[in-house]
């Protein structure tokens, strides 16, 4: 449960797949597009899937569905690709680097 | 009473709105219905070159590096003829306050939206140049608001993507992500509506006007270092801001510099498709910008774009996804500097086109980028992986952009293409007209001819061949 003044994130539909009047290719035509951002929670409290408001960080005040309570990325450098040795290497060797073995 | 905020009341308000939003009336430069006066929307500035090198000193941008890149230049005299393989420098902009050469863009504006007394400046952008708005609007005490197309319609984000938000809040902007789409508009034009704030677009003459240092350091740079000017200039080419800006900056240090662009070719993407999306392994400095933006640059967030780069390159290089990879990763190892992917689309192009030319010229390479998670070659190639793209070692010309990666086998193969520059000016020169719907004046036809770096002549064969004459 969120309570007022937490950081949130929020989701909205902008307009409904119907609603897209704009040049666009046909698996485009049959999403909505969608909206997300974060603000402190104005609502006292609020649960996941909620309707709510929040105040952005330039302090809009934006109303969306709650969808995460305190955000946090989670990209990464990714898993490991081989491929990147094999460049390192081969380059290394190339360029001969440190001189013969 | 409050306006109607759904999609056709706003984009019906859309020139009111950018007209508030940018200070500046676009109808002011408006010549006939296919032509504009250019130079007076330059000039519209009202900012000279010494001044904008002032307030970029100012806030942590421009004056960056000019690096020799000496391993590389060893390694392209491996595969060129002898007495061939150029010098390549680069560019070290991720020198710049926010990590790219996007910081010269927006110095300028953002200076401009105070001056002007604005309390915030926004930017639509999925680019570094989300984070060089907000480092500026920081650094300048204003607000600010970043609009990026960033997701597919399952909320899956390119990691490249991800990275920038973060790095944008991080500078204390709100940023608002949205699903594919050119509606972003919409979403951005509302919002500066309510806001009131500054389009602090990648565009307008400010932020073109800001790049024009980045030609200039480089021909200065270049005459300091070495003791004459640069022979080559290769640029990636996205919004055309890059090419426009940094072309405009030699002329006026006097510099003759060949002004190359450089694309990876992401031919048969489409770049408004949902499921096209994420097939892409890089979200920048592509075909799927560069042509579009090339051939009919006035599509972008305000009404004349200034950055209008066929006015000034001469020729326009393709690369590949995996040439880029590979080229980043050979900046790292070989030079002893880890910079992002995006901005090194130009460095692949200069390693295979400085093997056309002789030992004594000079090639630079125009930036460098900030790398960080998400924006690096392995959580770029993770997730090409995850999302079916085949990666493999092998000959780029084989490359097939959203079904396979193609590593290059060895630095050999890394060979640029040369694209129909000339096919992209026509195509500029037809759409020009067909868009503007009247037969073109004599003025119009000069327009034109500047517009594509060609002459009258040109443009009328062009337009002949099509019956639009």
């Amino acid at each position: 449960m969120a309570k007022k003044g937490d950081w949130v994130r929020i989701h909205s539909i902008v307009l409904k797949a119907e609603e897209r009047t704009a040049k666009l290719p046909e698996d485009t035509k049959k999403c909505d597009l969608q909206q997300w951002t974060k603000g402190f929670l104005q609502n006292e409290e609020a649960k996941l899937g909620d309707e709510v408001t929040v105040k952005t960080a330039v302090g809009r005040l934006v109303e969306g569905t709650l969808i995460d309570e305190a955000p946090c990325y989670t990209h990464s450098y990714g898993k490991f690709v081989p491929e990147i040795i094999e460049i390192d290497r081969q380059l290394r060797e190339i360029m001969n680097f440190g001189g013969e073995a | 009473m409050a306006l109607a905020k759904d999609y056709q009341s706003v984009m019906g308000r859309s020139n009111e709105i950018q007209k508030e939003a940018l200070g500046l009336d676009y109808a002011d430069f408006e010549t006939s219905p296919i032509s504009f006066d250019y130079d007076a929307l330059m000039k519209s500035t009202g900012y000279t070159l010494d001044e904008i090198e002032r307030i970029q000193g100012l806030h942590g941008v421009g004056n960056t590096p000019l690096l020799e890149l000496r391993n590389i230049t060893k390694l392209a005299r491996k595969y060129a003829k002898p007495g061939f393989g150029a010098r390549i420098f680069a560019k070290d902009e991720s020198c710049n306050a926010s990590g790219s050469f996007k910081d010269r863009r927006a110095a300028c504006a953002v200076a401009h939206a105070k001056k002007l007394g604005y309390k915030g400046v926004m930017a639509a952008t999925s680019g570094n140049y989300g984070a060089a708005v907000a480092s500026q609007a920081a650094m300048q005490g204003l607000n600010c608001i970043i609009v990026q197309e960033c997701y597919d319609s399952h909320g899956v984000g390119q990691p490249e993507i991800v990275e920038k938000a973060r790095k944008c809040e991080a500078l204390g902007a709100e940023v608002v992500q949205l699903t594919v789409g050119p509606e972003l508009f919409y979403s951005f034009l509302s919002i500066m509506e309510d806001t009131g704030y500054f389009n602090a677009s990648l565009y307008s003459p400010f932020g073109i006007a800001g790049v024009e240092t980045l030609g200039y350091e480089i021909a200065t740079q270049c005459r300091e270092k070495l003791g004459k000017d640069p022979d080559v200039v290769v640029c990636t080419n996205a919004g055309g801001g890059m090419v426009t800006g940094t072309a405009r900056g030699l002329l006026k240090a006097g510099c003759k510099a060949e002004v190359v662009a450089a694309s990876i070719d992401l031919t048969g993407l489409s770049m408004a498709s949902d499921v096209d999306f994420n097939k892409k392994s890089c979200t920048t400095g592509h075909t799927g910008f560069g042509v579009p933006y090339a051939t009919d640059p006035d599509h972008s967030d305000v009404p004349r774009s200034a950055a209008r780069p066929l006015r000034y390159m001469d020729k326009y290089l393709t690369t590949t996804q995996g040439e880029v990879m590979y080229m980043t990763e050979m900046l790292a190892n070989l030079e002893g500097i880890e910079r992002g992917p995006a901005g090194n689309t130009a460095l692949a192009a200069a390693f295979s086109y400085a093997q056309e030319l002789p030992e004594d010229a000079i090639v630079v390479v125009s930036e460098t980028e900030y790398t960080g998670a998400g924006k690096h070659i392995q959580p770029q190639l993770d997730f090409a992986r995850d999302n079916g793209i085949d990666i493999k070692f092998g000959d780029p010309k084989d490359d097939k952009p959203g079904t396979n990666l193609i590593l290059p086998a060895n630095p050999g193969l890394i060979k640029h293409k040369v694209a129909d520059i000339e096919h992209f000016r026509k195509s500029l020169i037809k759409k020009a007209v067909k868009k503007a719907g009247v037969k073109p004046t004599a003025a119009d036809l000069e327009f034109l001819a500047v517009e594509t770096k060609t002459d009258v002549d040109f443009v009328k064969k062009t337009l002949e061949a099509e019956g639009l004459l």
